[in-house]
């Protein structure tokens, strides 16, 4: 083995023009320090290598891998029904919206189309996800910050989300609740009730989350002006989601290019001007009203019928390839499927959000102090899982 | 009894055993502080847990003993029993010796803080300037772990805590230079650094400092406490130890008993500083409104106080026996809880007899005895809510980042504390 290749920290303290033998370790004016893999603010197992002037941060290099199980490697030695679960593992906090995105994805190679019914079902989850999501985003952002109620707050209402999906399908985080070509289950007795009971519920909650930050004079000192992006950057560094359209990009994948019935709801796109920490902030807060407002509609006019379309009992689709993105929370979620015609995926490739986004890390954080790096990994709202998957 | 314990209690006026020359009984309350501020930072410990808990919709501790009223002391074993660790790296020496500098610094300062007019070690006439120089001694304990760890975070966490703590230590400076221009608004003219002397102009002056020149005092104390926050280190000044940030910022190399002696330190400076703010503006051990309410009837019912406080945490204690559930799991406990009730209503009866009994201000041993149990609880329940602000701040507010904490020390704090002592001075000349 050559270790130059596989030894993480050379990789990344190359980039950043470190000691050389010219330039020996007490001279230099440059503190390196390692933020990460345990560290309690980079949501996982991020490794974040800084390279400081003080508490001035000059570079950053991301070493990521930590959590990395080959998803997608496992994938080609799967089954299309045995690989729906693994996606569900990705974004663990947002893992309804995964296996939308999966079931659509094989759904669209197969030529199938999931009932009426069935998409109705999972918009509403879907989006019940994008609030549970980001519940968890602003309460351990927060937390970054430095306020810690918050999250506490975020817990207890995102709690009522998973026990929805805990009675629809039996599991809380890793729900595997759709199948290809619909859903496996019809909705309990009382689904609707839940649901409404919660809309009535989280509506004023997200206000209280709002009364605690919004206008609090400390946070918004540590989030205007601090991480900012400006959309002609987002946009060539591929970032996606909330995070793009803070920059004031208003790219959405559900109205852009409407998947499951998106194209049904009335909802707003929220979009920020700064691009801002703060922005990016507002933005999600304005989101997770807009999910209450899809998911009323959702709630209201769901038809009756079947849940599940045709789908033969091995799933073989015709020889192609298919790529199918959807709106996850985190922005942009793509499956690229290559079939041979064989049960198994040639080749499959997972567009995450979360690994995207984070490329931008360097560039929102150059010139900022070590106390913002904190704040940015926490606004770009990744999930390692999802990163190295 | 030897000539040398009966002479300070011979002494007819209040006068502290410093001033008194009686060294043992400056050496017995020594012990009696040191004792009493040991025993407040693990009930602050609990405290804050219970408190911030139920700020988060939590429970806190709720395991070890009653309502986990024993946590402190189940933590402190912990502590002890834990390995002691040098990082091979450290400086040994220094490594060691850094938390007994913030410790010693924390608690001498405890020597001049005045808990009545004799309630006190000592009554050092430069007590305030005494007490300002050895309670910054403490960042030196800081910037020394720091240092001494030979890490990258504790380093960095070290640098912030020194710059914070000597750029607040200028406004905090000033503030109380305006206080202690305010004690020289007698007819001689005649100011004093004393802590007791303080208070005593206060009650001579028949207006605690911070309703003095409204709002110059109000504005002083205001300053005051938002940088004895920063001062100590605490949310939403806390980036010393920022645990987002720094992991621990400097102690993060520290572990077990060394740790804690950390945790002993800052939060006896928590209460060393809340006791400067209270001394300084809110009256030191005055009673609320003792020149509008000054009827002896009112200092019968504010004597009270000490009584019914007890009464009431006894009170609480038995709605909590009361309100356990009957399963035998809970047997133990629900004993152990109403055996704390018990104590508290016992100290309570204790406090209301000794209320009674020495109500008339004769100089009688029971009343000079009430009066002394008076002057420290009015000190001791002023701290107290200052604690509690404490937490309070810690469960609302995010963290400032540094840059902008020591632009409001530098930027605002200072030039609003150079404005008001100013003011001071020219309203108190133009007063007198």
């Amino acid at each position: 083995m050559n270790d130059s290749t596989h030894d993480a920290s050379n990789r990344g303290l190359s980039n950043l023009d470190l000691e050389t033998p010219e330039k020996p370790y007490l001279d230099s004016n440059e503190l390196i320090i390692n933020m990460g893999p345990q560290h309690p603010a980079t949501h996982g197992v991020l490794r974040v290598i800084l390279k400081l002037d003080g508490e001035k941060v000059l570079g950053t290099e991301c070493v990521i891998g930590y959590l990395h199980r080959g998803v997608e490697k496992i994938a080609e030695n799967r089954t299309y029904t045995m690989f729906n679960p693994y996606v569900d593992r990705m974004d663990y906090v947002a893992a309804v919206s995964n296996g939308l995105g999966y079931c659509e994805a094989v759904e669209k190679l197969m030529n199938v189309e999931a009932p009426a019914r069935a998409k109705y079902i999972r918009v509403i989850l879907t989006e019940l996800n994008r609030i549970a999501s980001h519940q968890l985003w602003l309460g351990t952002h927060a937390l970054d910050i430095g306020a810690m109620t918050p999250l506490f707050y975020t817990f207890r209402d995102r709690e009522e989300i998973l026990k929805i999906f805990e009675r629809y399908c039996g599991a809380r985080l890793t729900t595997h609740a759709f199948r290809i070509g619909g859903c496996q289950y019809e909705t309990y007795a009382g689904f609707e009730k839940d649901v409404k009971n919660f809309l009535t519920f989280v509506a004023p909650k997200i206000d209280e989350y709002e009364e605690l930050l919004t206008t609090n004079r400390i946070w918004i000192e540590r989030t205007r002006n601090v991480g900012v992006i400006s959309a002609a950057d987002a946009i060539s560094l591929g970032v996606t989601g909330p995070v793009l359209r803070a920059s004031g990009v208003k790219w959405d994948l559900r109205k852009a290019q409407p998947y499951a019935a998106y194209s049904e709801f009335n909802f707003d796109i929220p979009t920020g001007t700064n691009g801002d920490t703060y922005d990016r902030y507002l933005v999600r807060m304005a989101e997770m009203r807009q999910s209450l407002r899809i998911i009323e509609q959702a709630v209201n006019g769901i038809p009756e019928g079947p849940i599940m379309a045709k789908v033969p009992k091995i799933i073989k689709p015709p020889v192609g390839e298919i790529y199918h993105s959807i709106e996850a929370p985190k922005g942009e979620l793509g499956y690229f499927i290559v079939s041979d015609g064989s049960t198994q995926p040639y080749r499959l490739r997972v567009r995450p959000p979360s690994f995207v986004n984070l490329q931008a890390l360097d560039t929102m954080v150059r010139g900022l102090l070590v106390a913002d790096v904190v704040a940015v990994i926490g606004t770009i709202d990744i999930v390692l899982g999802e990163v190295d998957r | 009894m030897p000539n040398f314990i009966m002479s300070y209690l011979g002494i007819k006026d209040a006068v502290t055993p410093g001033a008194a020359g009686s060294q043992f009984w400056a050496l017995i309350y020594v012990f009696i502080i040191f004792a009493g501020v040991s025993v407040a930072v693990m009930a602050m410990n609990w405290l804050e847990r219970k408190a911030l808990a139920h700020f988060q919709i939590r429970l806190g501790p709720m395991r070890v003993g009653p309502h986990g009223l024993l946590q402190p002391i189940a933590d402190a074993i912990k502590l002890m029993l834990k390995e002691d660790i040098i990082p091979a790296e450290a400086d040994q020496f220094v490594f060691w010796v850094a938390p007994l500098i913030g410790l010693l610094a924390a608690f001498t300062v405890y020597t001049v803080i005045p808990f009545g007019p004799s309630q006190a070690v000592s009554d050092m006439n430069i007590g305030i300037l005494f007490m300002l120089g050895v309670s910054s001694l403490g960042v030196l304990g800081i910037v020394v772990a720091g240092w001494a760890s030979n890490s990258h975070y504790p380093l960095i966490g070290a640098l912030r805590s020194s710059a914070q703590m000597v750029s607040y230590e200028v406004a905090m400076g000033l503030a109380v230079v305006s206080a202690i221009l305010m004690t020289s608004l007698n007819t001689a003219g005649t100011g004093t650094l004393s802590m007791i002397g303080i208070v005593q102009a206060q009650q001579q002056q028949g207006v605690w400092f911070i309703f003095k020149f409204f709002p110059l005092g109000l504005i002083a104390f205001g300053i005051f406490a938002i940088a004895m926050i920063a001062e100590t280190n605490r949310a939403p000044f806390d980036m010393a130890e920022a645990e987002s940030e720094l992991t621990a910022g400097y102690h993060t190399e520290y572990s077990g008993l060394r740790w804690s002696l950390f945790m002993l330190a800052e939060y006896a400076a928590m209460i060393a500083v809340s006791s400067i703010a209270v001394a300084l503006w809110l009256g030191g051990w005055m009673r609320p409104f003792p020149n509008l309410l000054n009827a002896p009837a009112w200092d019968f019912i504010f004597s009270l106080f000490p009584a019914l406080t007890f009464f009431g945490l006894a009170a609480i204690a038995i709605i909590g026996v009361v309100r356990m559930p009957a399963h035998s799991f809970f047997k133990i406990q629900r004993i152990g809880l109403a055996a704390f009730a018990a104590v508290l209503g016992f100290i309570a009866l204790l406090l209301l007899v000794i209320a009674v009994a020495g109500r008339s201000a004769d100089g009688s041993v029971a009343a000079r005895f009430r009066e002394g149990i008076d002057y420290v609880y009015w000190f001791v329940f002023k701290v107290a809510v200052f604690m509690y602000l404490f937490i309070w701040y810690r469960a609302t507010w995010p963290r400032y980042r540094f840059d902008q904490l020591m632009k409001i020390g530098w930027k605002v704090m200072l030039p609003i504390s150079l404005v008001v002592l100013i003011a001071t001075a020219i309203v108190g000349v133009l007063v007198s």
